[in-house]
């Protein structure tokens, strides 16, 4: 049980990592591309991915029944 | 060491020629090279002298062998394959000497020569006595006929001579070797068949050695000595009597050679010569005769005395012998005067024969004389000298002769008046001879018949004495026959008398061992009645006591098995790693069910077991603890998560509060608990304590009463410390029931 929730944080924050990373990569993109090199939409691509990670998070911990599976690929 | 050397050369040699900046390397290896020089010379000659001392040894072995056979072989077998060697070099080894097998062979050819001298010596001895059969009829009309044949013709005598002494020869060596057998065949008084001596040997030897005794037969044996020495010397006597026959019969043939034939001057004188030497032998051959003929009577009258000696000791054993040897005297004594009587005549033939020649040689003489006197200067041979005489000389020749034939004439008519007067003193004198002669014969004669008579009457007698033991013998062996016969009749009736009492004692006896025996046994069959009831009923009560003893030992065994069980099942509790949990308590858990087949409570309790602890195992409570530790830890960083309050916020919020709420970490916790100790962190505590303090229970009840996020953190714990404790209650209550049921089937001491 112990090892779950360890396994549950590792999982929110590789996602919150990733997702913030997303959004600050799409933000970069977007800003360049379409916003003239601003900083708003990295901070809202960035904003946008840290509260999905949360809100992943969250969902994550108050689903405690809620098996995670794995996508197997066949051979 | 070669490359030793070889690299120490090259380094040298480097080293030289790299400037010798080096002194003491090049040295040294130098220094080593030559050593190892010097050791190589120095090992060349150790292996050269060592090559030519086996060499050496070696070549002398081979040529001492050559020289010594024996060390040759004790080389070959000491050491293996010299003889190959020795073969090769040497050849083959010298035979081996075969001297001793001679010596051995030449013995036996020595014995078999002697047996078969002494076989060719009992051969003659066997020819005489074969020749016995045959003298015997031819012998009595020889004998008879030698002395009334004075001028027998000489072959036939010597041949008869011959025969009879051979007969005679043979009669006394049957004397001389069988003592106690019959008399021999060669007499002249047995001239029916004559019983063979064999047959006869062993018949007399028997009847004489059943009784031997020591003194007959030492009388035996003096007898036989004297028998043998007697007979030698009549033998001899024999002998010598023989020659001088013959001497005097050589002698008198060739005295009538000599007077008969006229034939020339010199073989007159060598057959006068040969006539004196002839009479030389006669003279020899009587002379010898004579003193033989006073030996073997010496000998004769000893075998009397001897005879007589022993006739006069009376024994009944010698008998026989004494018989026998009277009779082999007897017939000694015949043949010897024969002999003489032989002889005699021979001398008396040859006396005649010599009167005749000295006559002859008279007559001759005489006219020899005259006519010498008549005609002195004619010599002795006239007859071949007729050419040579004058008429005067014949006519006195003639002259002469008539004169000599009228006084021829003359003496002839004297001659044969004086003849009558002769022939009749002759006549006369023959009578007076004959009558000598006849008197002396006839005294022989009736000596020998009376000496027979006496043998053959003795013989009777002997045999009379025979006839009457053995009817004796049977008589008194009658006598015995009744005796035994009357002693058999008392001996019955004894016997039977003996028997009657006997059987009345045994009878009694038996009664009365019958009624003793009677008594005995029916005390016995009481006592033994008496036994088998005792040992019935203790029988029984044994049989009880074991049958109850065995239920009880099987409740016991059961109890001991359901235990032995139950302590395996423990002990397989305690076979959890650190983190692992034991082995599967299937196997055990089936065990306790089998051994308690037939108790309920037991079988129940085994069915208790959760089967996650049967099929996976439960954790100890070291590995409990341990992770309690894990459960603690994260139960207060989620303390302020449950339902209501799960965002990521009150996750922050609450990891906070773990890091800085500080409470004690174990925490003794009530005999009641108050609502206000259902605190997280302060059952956490209370739980710790208990933990801490092995009370495992304790801390599960109150870990059971976290809320929220904790308790679902705890959850997993939970349920393992619920499954360990169930298992060990469950253990634990039947370990208890094991020992009651031990405890309450041993039995009371």
């Amino acid at each position: 049980m112990d090892e779950e929730y360890g396994r549950k944080w590792d999982r929110c924050l590789a996602d919150s990592a990733v997702k913030i990373g997303t959004g600050l990569g799409v933000g970069v993109i977007l800003s360049v591309l379409l916003f003239k090199r601003r900083t708003w939409p990295v901070a809202f691509s960035a904003g946008t991915g840290l509260g999905m990670a949360y809100s992943n998070c969250q969902n994550d911990f108050r689903s405690p029944y809620l098996l995670h599976g794995r996508m197997v690929k066949d051979q | 060491m070669l490359r030793v050397c070889l690299r120490g050369a090259n380094a040298a040699a480097r080293q030289c020629v790299c400037g010798k900046v080096a002194g003491h390397p090049p040295l040294q290896h130098c220094r080593r090279y030559t050593s190892a020089g010097d050791s190589g010379v120095s090992a060349g000659k150790i292996v050269a002298a060592s090559l030519l001392t086996v060499g050496g040894g070696l070549g002398g072995t081979i040529i001492y062998a050559k020289w010594d056979p024996k060390f040759r072989s004790n080389v070959e077998k000491t050491v293996p394959y010299s003889d190959k060697v020795f073969g090769m070099t040497l050849g083959p080894p010298p035979p081996p000497v075969i001297v001793p097998k001679k010596p051995a062979k030449v013995e036996p050819l020595q014995i078999s020569s002697v047996s078969e001298a002494t076989k060719d010596s009992k051969q003659p001895k066997k020819e005489k006595k074969a020749k016995e059969a045959a003298p015997p009829p031819e012998e009595a009309p020889a004998v008879e006929e030698a002395p009334a044949d004075a001028a027998a013709p000489p072959p036939p005598p010597p041949a008869q001579t011959i025969e009879e002494a051979s007969a005679e020869a043979a009669h006394i060596i049957s004397a001389i070797s069988d003592v106690p057998s019959v008399p021999a065949p060669g007499t002249v008084d047995d001239a029916s068949a004559p019983p063979p001596p064999p047959a006869a040997e062993p018949e007399a030897e028997a009847a004489p050695s059943a009784e031997a005794a020591a003194l007959p037969a030492a009388i035996s044996s003096n007898l036989d000595e004297t028998l043998g020495s007697s007979a030698k010397t009549t033998m001899a006597a024999i002998g010598a009597q023989e020659a001088a026959l013959a001497a005097i019969a050589v002698h008198t043939e060739k005295l009538k050679e000599a007077m008969d034939e006229e034939g020339a001057a010199d073989t007159k004188s060598a057959q006068w010569r040969a006539l004196e030497e002839a009479l030389n032998e006669r003279s020899k051959a009587v002379d010898e005769a004579g003193a033989a003929l006073l030996r073997a009577r010496d000998e004769l009258e000893k075998l009397k005395g001897v005879i007589t000696s022993a006739k006069d000791t009376n024994i009944d054993a010698a008998r026989p012998q004494v018989l026998a040897a009277e009779e082999n005297l007897h017939n000694m004594i015949v043949d010897l005067d024969k002999v003489v009587g032989k002889v005699q005549l021979a001398q008396s033939e040859a006396k005649i024969v010599s009167q005749y020649s000295d006559l002859v040689n008279e007559a001759k003489a005489q006219f020899q004389k005259e006519l010498d006197s008549i005609t002195p200067e004619i010599k002795a041979s006239w007859k071949g000298l007729a050419g040579k005489l004058t008429t005067d000389d014949l006519n006195s020749l003639i002259a002469h002769a008539h004169r000599r034939i009228d006084q021829l004439n003359r003496e002839l008519a004297e001659q044969r008046v004086r003849e009558q007067i002769h022939i009749e003193t002759a006549l006369d004198q023959q009578k007076l001879e004959h009558q000598k002669a006849l008197e002396t014969a006839v005294l022989t004669a009736l000596e020998h018949n009376r000496e027979e008579m006496r043998l053959e009457q003795e013989k009777k007698v002997a045999e009379v004495r025979e006839v009457m033991e053995a009817e004796m013998r049977t008589q008194l062996r009658r006598q015995a026959a009744a005796h035994t016969d009357h002693l058999r009749d008392v001996l019955k009736v004894q016997e039977q008398e003996l028997r009657a009492e006997a059987e009345e004692t045994l009878t009694n006896k038996m009664q009365e061992q019958e009624t003793h025996y009677r008594r005995l046994t029916q005390e016995q069959l009481d006592a033994f009645t008496l036994d088998m009831n005792a040992a019935y009923a203790r029988l029984k009560g044994v049989e009880e006591a074991i049958d109850s003893h065995v239920i009880a030992e099987e409740e016991a065994r059961k109890a001991h098995q359901l235990w032995l069980s139950v302590e395996a099942l423990n002990y397989s509790l305690r076979t959890s790693g650190a983190d692992a949990p034991t082995e599967p308590l299937e196997a055990a858990a089936l065990a306790v069910r089998e051994s308690c087949a037939d108790n309920e409570f037991a079988q129940a309790l085994a069915t208790s077991l959760p089967t996650e602890s049967l099929s996976r195992g439960v954790y100890s409570e070291a590995s409990l603890r341990a992770r309690f530790q894990d459960v603690r830890k994260l139960a207060r960083r989620v303390a302020l998560i449950d339902e209501t309050r799960n965002s990521l916020y009150q996750y922050f919020l609450s990891y906070v509060q773990a890091a800085l709420l500080m409470e004690p970490e174990q925490e003794r916790p009530p005999e009641r608990l108050s609502p206000t100790d259902l605190d997280t962190f302060k059952l956490l505590s209370y739980a710790c304590y208990s933990m801490e303090r092995g009370d495992l229970e304790l801390a599960a009840k109150l870990l059971n009463q976290l809320t929220g996020e904790p308790r679902r953190v705890a959850q997993d714990w939970l349920n393992e410390a619920r499954l360990t404790l169930e298992t060990r209650q469950a253990i634990s209550l039947l370990s208890a029931y094991a020992n009651a049921v031990g405890l309450g089937t041993t039995q009371a001491p």
